[in-house]
């Protein structure tokens, strides 16, 4: 069974430390070139290919990481 | 989360999505101090998630330390105590004692736990309280400005130890989660680590374990969690994860040392008895 999934990154509370980027399994996940209010270059999604495992959510300190899947 | 994170959410789960993760109510929306990357931040999500899961918010009394995590209280949502440096375990005492059916917990890194509090600790580890500790080893005093602890390793450069903590000098790393499974008064002692996602979940199985264990009144359950101190370690995040796998885990190996007031299976003397089998670092 596969799964679609979408993640949903509280940008401005995302302090930009990277702990998510190598966990990611499907490569979804890099640093942004800009920054937040806070001067911290957050993290966006550069594929489509989440599955939803939520390794990102798992390791980020600030929690600031929702995840969402469904069947495909 | 803001009005169009809401939205998108929405969105989401109109289209079928399940929620697999969000961050808990446990939390307050306050924006941790902590350090980007820092695995306090990590440990107090799972302890937050596992009060959320157990149903317990409203009876729970945490104890926070002094050092990086001085101000745990404004992360949580639910009843708090701040202790002298040190004192965590002496204040939760009394608090369990005079609300048996209260979960406590204290939350102390190792300058707090392991140095000034050293005598705080065993003895509430000795006496059986009927409490959780929760331990975040960073191997340093972060708060201060990354001074050796006694939980340093050899050869690891600190503030206070600019070439390395030389045993000659400073001793030996303190074991104090094997230290305390020797006492009868100990139910449940683990170690784990926060630095990848199968790590976390363990840690969190481990916190669970250790609140539910509350309601056997039968001792102390004392979860030691291997964190960063990136900052104090002069180190990316990413780095210091993994320089807390290369250096850190052979001399403070993860998993449960004792389990429902037993010592494990496959737990050697040696490493109980503080022999000293530290790998000193290049
Ligand atoms: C009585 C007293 N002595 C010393 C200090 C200075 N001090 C503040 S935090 C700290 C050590 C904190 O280290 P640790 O418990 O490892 O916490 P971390 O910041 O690494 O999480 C020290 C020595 C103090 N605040 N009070
Ligand atoms: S949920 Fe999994 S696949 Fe999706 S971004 Fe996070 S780590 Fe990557
Ligand atoms: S782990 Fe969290 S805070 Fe760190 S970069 Fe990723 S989303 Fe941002
Ligand atoms: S100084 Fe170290 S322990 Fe303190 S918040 Fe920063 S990384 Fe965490
Ligand atoms: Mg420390």
């Amino acid at each position: 069974m596969a799964f679609k999934g979408q993640i949903i990154i509280d940008t401005e509370h995302c302090k930009g430390c990277g702990v998510c980027v190598p966990v990611c399994p499907m490569k979804c996940i890099e640093l942004s070139k800009e920054v937040n209010g806070k001067g911290y270059n957050f993290t966006h999604t550069v594929n489509d290919s989440c599955i939803g495992c939520a390794s990102c959510a798992m390791v980020c300190p600030d929690g600031v990481i929702s995840v969402y899947k469904k069947k495909i | 989360m803001n009005k169009d994170m809401e939205a998108r959410r929405q969105e989401l789960l109109n289209q079928g999505y399940e929620e697999v993760y969000t961050r808990t109510k446990v939390l307050t929306d306050a924006v941790m101090h902590y350090c980007p990357g820092c695995g306090h931040g990590t440990t107090h999500r799972l302890i937050a998630e596992v009060i959320d899961e157990m149903g317990i918010q409203d009876n729970v009394v945490g104890v926070s330390p002094v050092g990086c995590s001085v101000l745990a209280y404004n992360y949580f949502d639910v009843d708090f105590q701040e202790a002298a440096h040190g004192r965590a375990p002496a204040v939760a005492t009394a608090i369990k004692r005079l609300n048996p059916d209260t979960f406590v917990f204290t939350y102390q890194g190792d300058g707090d736990l392991a140095a000034i509090g050293t005598a705080e600790t065993i003895h509430a580890a000795n006496r059986g309280e009927n409490m959780t500790m929760i331990f975040v080893n960073n191997g340093i005093y972060g708060m201060t400005g990354g001074q050796m602890a006694p939980t340093t390793l050899v050869g690891m450069r600190s503030a206070t130890t600019p070439y390395g903590r030389r045993v000659d000098l400073n001793g030996y790393p303190l074991r104090m989660t094997e230290l305390l499974s020797t006492l009868p008064g100990t139910y449940y002692v683990t170690r784990q680590s926060v630095q990848n996602p199968a790590a976390v979940r363990k840690a969190k199985a481990a916190i669970r374990k250790a609140f539910e264990n509350q309601k056997l009144k039968k001792g102390l359950s004392f979860v030691e969690i291997l964190s960063n101190c990136n900052s104090g370690w002069k180190m990316t995040p990413v780095a210091a994860n993994k320089w807390m796998e290369d250096n850190m885990m052979p001399n403070y190996p993860i998993g449960d040392i004792k389990v429902d007031g037993k010592i494990c299976e496959g737990i050697d003397a040696n490493r109980l008895v503080l022999d000293h089998p530290l790998t000193v670092m290049q």
